[in-house]
């Protein structure tokens, strides 16, 4: 009998759609090559939309103006709650409004760069392009980006770029992004062009004849599950950072869309990376639910550290200055407490399990300000992080201003999702991924700023582009309904299912298994990953998995309103997703961005890449719950930005 | 046009605040006539007289006066029935209570339903009593202002219920002024507290000055 | 600490509903109230008994999801959202009671989850400019004076939660219509759209049954974000301009 962690390998998949040619002109031909649909013959066609994020919210209205029929599901009680909404810092484009050098091709090549090499120069390139046209959608929709006193935009540095390219709306731009994705949609609910269907749950993908042809879906108020039917499917679900239990994500985000989607034939790619940020709230015991971050944008005046000796539980302001470890700065002398996100969080990560670290159970550090303080003065100071200051008083009952916040890193963006073309589509036919629920632009390492990017230039402009050519060249045959086989196979799975989670009637709730199943995923597949470590991750989920079936105990029934249903029935695919992202670790023997395994790392204890043998995105086939899945290797080319080991000493 | 605004919760409120401001600049005159007790009888007789004779040639007599009753009646009809629909609509709003009770807005706030209906009320009898004399406490004569007046307070009741009008009165307008001020939009961050002190100052001033008469009355100053 | 929750129980819209007893035991001063009914939830679904329903999602203080009535109080007693209010506000031994937001026009689904959509319907019915994706003009084309960004970032930090109507002794979505219709209405890209924004949100208002406006002002100060209430006289300005122009057309 073959293990889990004795996949195969099979076809390598390419991606077909990218046209040849110089990397600045493939979107233009490629929109050009689409096909399109006759305006008039759109009115015909159903399009489901999973999810109202910035992807899902932005595409659903895209393509209801384009004439199509929109049908549109978010498990929220309104689109307006999706978790791009939690967003701070802000988004990235390629304006140069400041005239300092930026240009497409920067923010391409950082991209790439700051991807670590394992992402796709096409889809990059094209983002890039994007990027420029996010900004003027947003501005005409009403969305109040920050403004200098002349009346123009305003932009901030972010995450170690030389440029200034982030567009921000203070602390809440994916809030203002958000809201203006979904009063877009709004309009079109009104104009009948799009079906909304909020605290709605797909729970499962229908296949006809190997083509996307529908959902199957829950009403989470009801209990009512039914299946909806359509010319295309495009998920626009999120991340999974949830498996962790802890992460920055909102509770109810999860993976169901997009693993019951993989289950049903569409390959997961890359799924162990991960980004961990480095300056989240650390948590204050057993009872944490989630982790709140606090902006990057801390570390430009806060100083980081621990104190040398392991052990001193000494109040901060006691330690006097030459007890304490600057880390980064004495690690990383020209970057300092400025280096990129996956760093700082494994510098954090090494300090604390030396046992240097602070606060309750030495799981944070410093982030001091009173340096800042002293050079500033405290009101600019408070100008300037004024509103993360009091959220940080709010959460830990400290005044930062006075004793030094403590942070530690935590679960925020999944960079691997569901494999896609550069058309954005899956490898089941009909079937789209847009936003994070997609693998395809952020390589290993997603950039700050770049998610909002993303989740607008897919929905706004890349999908409402590509979809067009599959609707054009594809003519559905029969239509389906309730009646066809696979239909009633995928439903009676669905409903199976949930009435086995409710039938089991055990002794433990969901939210134990949850937390069981997120400490194996922190401690062997978060900052840092081992062959070994991986490889006990890899025995101990099955067994989890098998307890779960055995005692969880869910009450209530799936006829009402019922939340631990909801919540049960998440975790039944975290427990199986969590597996895949631990085989695609410990087959990827290298480290790069998010991605760190001790066995592969420079002499000073940095990331070694290992590019001749792992230069590919590694998307997997399902081939069933607990089996060895199937390899398939997406080979990158870089023709212009050429792979450079990273160095930020 | 009409109808939207009619129909419309912005709109009655609208209503209700040209209606309220149209009341209150007639309290205004009304309080200062009052006033004229102070300086005897003749005075306040005359006054009386005159203002059946005011816009006289241009206006017959009494028209004026009519004119004015006019405006009134129609500006206090409007007021109360956009107050009672909008009130029905906001109980109908927040049917159940929450169990938790708590003391909320401020007083003045609060009693605005209830002191508007005190208000009606005390609007119908003050109408009886010392313009029809239907439920006058002594011999009613009309064109005796001054003795009519003098006789009313003479009674507890009229002074109770007087009093307990004004009082209900200064409230309503207090946050009566500032309320009309924000539904016609005239309200903003740094006229804020300009507003609140003008409706203060219009609220005392009005109180005092009507209290003013049955007080001269009580004391014995106007008799 | 140790605290007795009065929570309300109605099992679905068309049920009764009435308060339940609780005791919870070892709640610790740093969790938040949410990660206490997390708790009591725990220790409900073991005990075999249906676990108290809420709404939340982000526990960030930004997706406006939570919604409880906390003493009497729309998110409790800080000026906060209730994901982001921490038991350290409350004392050993305290009772309290929990309701949800309480309006006919937000309809109890469950416990403590009510049904909110009527804000998305008044959203549709003008709360947006109509930008067509492509149709966008160069960004810098029309720049906008920054105290009238703030002004308009100020209103659209509205999160949707719903605390104003809990909080109004009348019910209204006064100050929720007002927020989007002055963060629309103060930029030059929302201008064309001005009158039928402020009329049709408005009315939209009206005909899903929330009450008038008597400006007691609980509202700006139940908001988790601070829309001040002068929003609402912004707002009925707007509405007398647009009623005003209306009826010279």
């Amino acid at each position: 009998m073959t293990t889990y962690a004795d996949y195969t390998t099979g076809e390598p998949v390419a991606d077909t759609k990218a046209p040849a040619g110089p990397v600045a002109e493939r979107w233009d031909t490629r929109r050009f090559e689409a096909k399109l649909v006759n305006p008039a013959n759109r009115r015909g066609k159903t399009v489901i939309v999973v999810g109202t994020g910035l992807a899902g919210g932005s595409a659903g209205a895209t393509l209801a103006e384009q004439g199509y029929h929109v049908v549109q599901f978010c498990y929220q009680d309104s689109p307006r709650r999706a978790h791009s909404i939690a967003a701070q810092g802000g988004i990235n484009a390629a304006k140069n409004y400041r005239n300092d050098g930026d240009s497409v091709h920067r923010l391409f090549y950082d991209t790439v760069k700051g991807g670590d090499f394992r992402s796709r120069e096409s889809n990059v390139h094209r983002l890039t392009q994007i990027s420029v046209e996010i900004i003027d959608q947003c501005v005409a929709q009403g969305v109040p980006f920050a403004r200098e006193y002349g009346g123009l935009l305003d932009t901030r540095s972010f995450g170690g770029v030389q440029v200034s390219r982030t567009f921000y709306a203070r602390g809440q731009t994916g809030q203002q992004l958000l809201l203006g994705a979904y009063q877009a949609l709004s309009r079109q609910v009104a104009a009948g062009n799009v079906e909304m269907h909020p605290r709605t749950e797909m729970l499962d993908l229908v296949v006809v004849d190997g083509r996307a042809r529908g959902i199957v879906a829950r009403d989470l108020i009801t209990g009512r599950i039914d299946t909806y039917f359509a010319d295309a499917v495009v998920l626009a679900s999120g991340g999974y950072g949830n498996v962790f239990y802890l992460s920055t994500n909102a509770m109810n985000s999860n993976a169901t869309a997009i693993w019951r989607a993989h289950r049903r034939g569409a390959y997961f790619a890359n799924p162990c990376f991960t980004q961990i940020h480095p300056t989240c709230i650390p948590r204050t015991g057993d009872h944490q639910s989630k982790l709140t971050l606090m902006s990057e944008s801390l570390r430009n005046d806060g100083r980081i550290w621990v104190p040398k000796a392991k052990g001193d539980d000494r109040p901060p302001n006691r330690i006097p200055e030459d007890e304490r470890d600057y880390y980064l700065e004495r690690i990383y002398p020209s970057f300092g407490n400025l280096v990129p996100r996956d760093i700082a969080s494994r510098a954090a990560k090494n300090v604390c399990d030396e046992g240097r670290g602070v606060g309750p159970g030495g799981q944070g550090v410093y982030l001091d300000f009173a340096d800042a303080v002293e050079r500033m003065g405290r009101e600019a100071v408070e100008a300037k992080y004024g509103n993360l200051f009091d959220m940080y008083q709010r959460i830990t009952d400290e005044d930062p201003y006075r004793v030094p916040m403590r942070i530690y890193p935590a679960v925020h963006y999944t960079m691997g999702g569901l494999w896609v073309d550069y058309d954005l589509q899956t490898t089941v036919p009909g079937l789209f991924a847009i936003g994070e629920a997609n693998f395809s632009d952020h390589g290993a390492n997603r950039l700050g700023a770049s998610a909002l990017m993303q989740g607008l230039a897919d929905g706004y402009f890349v999908l409402p582009a590509t979809i067009n050519d599959y609707l054009a060249r594809n003519p559905l045959g029969d239509e389906v309904d309730d009646g066809h086989p696979e239909v009633q196979e995928v439903l009676a799975e669905t409903e199976d299912r949930l009435n086995l989670l409710l039938s089991v009637d055990g002794d433990r709730t969901p939210d134990s298994f949850h937390r069981e199943l997120g400490e194996v995923m922190w401690e062997f597949c978060g900052m840092a990953r081992t062959d070994s470590g991986l490889r006990k991750a890899l025995e101990r989920i099955p067994q989890i998995r098998e307890e779960f079936w055995r005692r969880i105990k869910v009450p209530g029934t799936g006829e009402e309103f019922n939340q631990s249903l909801e919540k049960a029935n998440r975790i039944v695919d975290y427990l199986e997703l969590a597996e895949l992202m631990c085989l695609d670790a410990l087959h990827r023997a290298e480290s790069c961005g998010g991605h760190f395994r001790e066995e592969s790392q420079t002499p000073d204890g940095e990331a070694a890449r290992k590019d001749d043998e792992f230069g590919y995105a590694a998307a997997w086939e399902f081939t069933g719950t607990g089996d060895a899945p199937t390899l398939h290797k997406e080979d990158l080319v870089f023709e212009y930005v050429h792979p450079t080991q990273r160095s930020y000493a | 046009m009409a109808r939207t605004v009619w129909d419309s919760t912005v709109g009655k409120k609208t209503v209700m605040a040209v209606s309220g401001l149209v009341m209150l600049l007639y309290l205004v005159a009304h309080m200062i006539g009052n006033l004229k007790i102070f300086f005897g009888t003749e005075e306040f007789n005359h006054y009386a007289h005159w203002l059946r004779t005011v816009g006289e040639p241009f206006m017959h007599y009494e028209w004026t006066l009519w004119l004015i009753r006019v405006v009134l009646v129609v500006a206090v009809v409007a007021h109360a029935v956009s107050a009672y629909q909008l009130s029905r609509r906001d109980i109908r709003a927040r049917p159940s209570k929450y169990v938790h009770k708590k003391r909320r807005a401020s007083y003045a706030t609060r009693t605005m339903r209830w002191g508007g209906v005190i208000l009606g009320l005390f609007i119908v009898w003050h109408v009886l009593d010392l313009t029809t004399g239907t439920v006058h406490s002594g011999g009613f004569e009309s064109g005796k202002p001054y003795q009519n007046v003098v006789d009313t307070f003479s009674t507890w009741y009229g002074n109770v219920i007087y009093l307990v009008a004004m009082l209900a009165l200064g409230l309503h307008i207090r946050h009566g002024f500032w309320s009309a001020a924000q539904t016609l939009g005239a309200g903003s961050r740094t006229r804020d507290r300009a507003l609140k002190t003008t409706a203060n100052i219009l609220a005392l001033l009005l109180t005092i000055g009507f209290v003013a008469v049955p007080v001269g009355v009580m004391t014995g100053v106007v008799s | 600490m140790k605290l007795t929750l009065r929570v309300w129980r109605q099992q679905s819209a068309d049920a009764e509903g009435a308060m339940s007893t609780y005791e919870v035991d070892g709640i610790s001063q740093d969790m938040s109230f949410l990660e206490m009914l997390d708790t009591l939830n725990e220790e409900l679904i073991l005990k075999g008994e249906d676990p108290v329903a809420f709404d939340h999602d982000c526990r960030e203080g930004i997706c406006g999801a939570c919604s409880l009535v906390i003493n009497g109080d729309a998110h409790g007693p800080e000026r906060t959202t209730t994901c982001q209010l921490h038991m350290r506000s409350f004392r050993d031994g305290d009772t309290i009671d929990i309701e949800p937001w309480r309006a006919s026009a937000f309809p109890v689904v469950k416990d403590l989850v009510v049904d909110r959509s009527a804000f998305d319907r008044i959203i549709e019915a003008g709360g947006y400019i109509t930008a067509p994706t492509g149709a966008a003009p160069e960004a810098h084309a029309t720049p906008v004076p920054k105290p009238d960004a703030d002004l308009a970032f100020e209103h659209a930090e509205c999160i949707g939660c719903g605390a104003c109507v809990a909080a109004c002794p009348n019910g209204a979505a006064m100050l929720f219509t007002s927020a989007k219709v002055n963060h629309l209405n103060v930029l030059p890209q929302g201008a064309p759209e001005r009158e039928t924004r402020v009329l049709d949100m408005v009315g939209q208002m009206d005909a899903e049954g929330f009450g008038g406006c008597t400006l007691a002002g609980e509202c700006a100060t139940a908001c988790p974000k601070g829309i001040p209430l002068v929003s609402i006289t912004g707002m009925n300005k707007e509405w007398l301009r647009a009623t005003r122009r209306a009826a010279k057309r």
